[in-house]
């Protein structure tokens, strides 16, 4: 990106000062280096989620920004109902709710090293991932319906997992206001068989060692210790999400100009919140992010009895879920008061400070665990909730490293099976179904995930806990 | 970030492959598709062939079974849109890949017929799965004496 179109405000803060058709001025989050190495697109659309109506405060970029669809991958907007905000599928984007778990294991990871083969094969082996996999679980309409309806509470009722896992999950485990009848029955169809399975891509499940602690009372409060064995599940709202996207962000494009929304990109589908349109996306959304927390809540029992079978010492407990992909109704101070908006998070963690009133009551003096994905050579990381985010911007925070590389230029530069073994040698066992799925996550293909979250961290968007380092990953 | 093309990866006629020729282009976090043919059903079809071989070596899908796909929108772009998220909900949906295609205009009306088979894990090692076709890029337009048909898949 080129700098000299930025107001440098601090080290770690960068302003696009309004202009044009602008209604707030663009701010983004990054370290010289990081902003430098950004792409223009991401200037662009900045600036282009600045124009739509009902904006407050800022079009925020996180430090992981990149080139996303209408809204830039990392970017965070708040919208106000009663000034004409709007909500959009393009900013929360297809795979509604995609995000992340994190279980620790109350067990040290020289039990995994000891076993580590033989955990990779089975968990390959009972968590169906990639193209073409299909979950055990098969939903029939009423099924589904509750299921979108009731999110991980629904799972945990119907005995995948543990009352004390919803406590420990964004929004107790239930979004509020889901309307499955607004959801279409392809988006339905779409989901039948993929309740319990991981997806493909990016996703992944990760048995990780933590390796560093920076702030140890924190740690503690979570439940981590150095040398502890954590999972990580990294997947999102499957079929249904995806269909939902689609069918809606279509839907927003076209009818758009009926509301008298001057698009500058299509791809920023939206609706006034406060239109049937708004109203109808906003209740299939949620029932889309109940679907996600539900899998996540699924797959965490698959995990567990995975673990019950090769180390029945070890007790799966849910760290916390939080989810990048979403838009939610939040409480926040603008201009000395307290205001109901629409948040988006495109690729970006909510991070409540300490003392949230939505925080669990175990870690409300604390604030809320923050966790990062990297890729899988690479570290992951543990952040909290700062109170200062939430004046940042609207207690937001990054997601992950956010790639450097396209699929195409990695899959050219890398071959899948000798990357297997070169992560092997490294002590990391991955198993995947596809080598050129393996090629084009290359954790080459990554920026520094360590660079994006030091920035978030100096930033103030939340501050470093831990950082884990994998062990095992299962790609989809 | 600049929209390259790759030779390398462009998949020419061969046998009785249909008229034109698929490519894939870079996108940050995805994957460009785009269609080159001699008509704009040609370019659509080859778009169609390029978004299955994200998926896979489009060599190793049989054209076995028929699936019927129509679709009506106010212009090109969203028409190609339209009728490739057919396609990645069928194939979602039934769980296949399409490699061959059959397609008609009609007052901005598309009907097609996609043949494939069912995914096969072993067979044809599926690298990711299109989670939706996107406007990002998009395009149908006559360049340079040929159709072009393209837009970014997010996976």
């Amino acid at each position: 990106m080129d700098i000299t179109r930025l107001t440098h405000l601090d080290d770690y803060e960068w302003v696009i000062e309004r202009s044009g058709a602008m209604r707030v001025n663009g701010i983004i989050y990054a370290d010289e280096p990081l902003i430098r190495a950004m792409d223009d697109k991401v200037f662009e659309q900045v600036v282009n989620v600045a124009t739509l109506p009902g904006i407050v405060t800022g079009s925020f970029g996180m430090p992981d920004a990149h080139w996303g669809y209408g809204f830039p991958i990392g970017g965070v907007a708040a919208f106000d109902p009663d000034e004409g905000g709007i909500v959009s599928a393009g900013g929360v984007g297809f795979d509604i709710s995609c995000g992340v778990r994190l279980l620790t294991t109350g067990i040290d990871s020289h039990a995994i090293k000891s076993i580590q083969k033989e955990l990779a094969d089975s968990l390959f082996a009972d968590i169906p991932a990639g193209v073409g996999s299909k979950g055990t679980i098969t939903l029939d309409h009423d099924e589904m319906d509750a299921m979108l309806a009731g999110g991980a509470r629904w799972a945990v009722d119907r005995g995948w997992g543990e009352p004390r896992d919803l406590d420990r999950t964004e929004e107790h485990g239930t979004m509020a206001g889901a309307v499955p009848d607004h959801v279409s029955e392809r988006a339905k169809h779409r989901q039948r068989r993929e309740m319990g399975t991981l997806g493909s891509g990016n996703h992944y499940l990760e048995v990780q060692e933590v390796m560093e602690v920076f702030d140890i009372e924190t740690a503690r409060a979570f439940g981590l210790n150095l040398g502890d064995a954590v999972v990580s599940i990294h997947c999102g709202s499957r079929g249904l999400g995806h269909q939902i996207g689609t069918e809606f962000l279509r839907e927003m494009a076209v009818g758009a100009e009926t509301y008298g929304i001057k698009l500058p990109d299509r791809e920023l589908a939206c609706a006034p919140i406060n239109s049937e349109l708004g109203q109808r996306y906003l209740g299939a959304m949620r029932a889309g992010i109940n679907c996600a927390l539900a899998n996540r809540q699924i797959i965490t029992d698959l995990t567990r009895a995975v673990f019950a079978r090769q180390l029945p010492q070890a007790r799966l407990e849910v760290l916390f879920d939080v989810s990048h992909n979403t838009c939610k109704v939040e409480e926040h101070e603008v201009g000395g008061r307290a205001r109901r908006l629409f948040v988006h998070r495109k690729g970006a963690t909510r991070a409540f400070g300490p003392g949230h009133r939505d925080l669990p009551e175990t870690l409300k003096h604390v604030g809320q665990p923050v966790i990062i994905g990297g890729s899988m050579g690479t570290a992951s990381y543990v952040l909290v909730g700062t109170e200062e985010s939430e004046r940042l911007a609207f207690s937001s925070a990054c997601h992950g490293a956010g790639r450097a590389m396209s699929r195409h230029q990695a899959k050219k530069r890398w071959r899948g099976r000798a990357l297997v073994d070169e992560l092997a040698e490294r002590g990391i066992l991955v198993r995947g179904a596809s080598d050129r799925g393996v090629a084009e996550e290359a954790p080459g293909a990554y920026k520094d995930v360590t660079a994006v979250v030091d920035t978030a961290d100096q930033a103030g968007l939340a501050r470093k806990v831990a950082t884990l380092a994998p062990l095992v990953c299962i790609k989809g | 970030m600049q929209i390259m093309t790759t030779d390398a990866e462009a998949n020419g006629v061969a046998g009785a492959d249909p008229p034109g020729r698929w490519e894939h282009f870079d996108h940050g976090a995805d994957i460009g598709i785009r269609g080159i043919g001699p008509t704009k059903a040609a370019a659509f079809v080859q778009a169609a062939r390029a978004m299955t071989a994200v998926v896979t070596d489009l060599k190793t899908v049989r054209a076995i079974e028929p699936v019927e796909a129509r679709c009506e929108a106010p212009d090109d772009v969203l028409l190609l849109i339209d009728f490739l998220n057919v396609l990645v909900y069928e194939m979602a949906a039934r769980s296949m890949l399409f490699a061959q295609f059959e397609l008609d205009f009609e007052d901005g009306r598309l009907s097609a017929t996609a043949w494939g088979e069912v995914v096969d894990r072993r067979r044809h090692r599926p690298v990711v799965e299109v989670k939706g076709a996107t406007l990002t890029t998009g395009a149908v337009e006559f360049r340079d004496g040929h159709w072009i048909a393209q837009c970014v898949v997010d996976v």
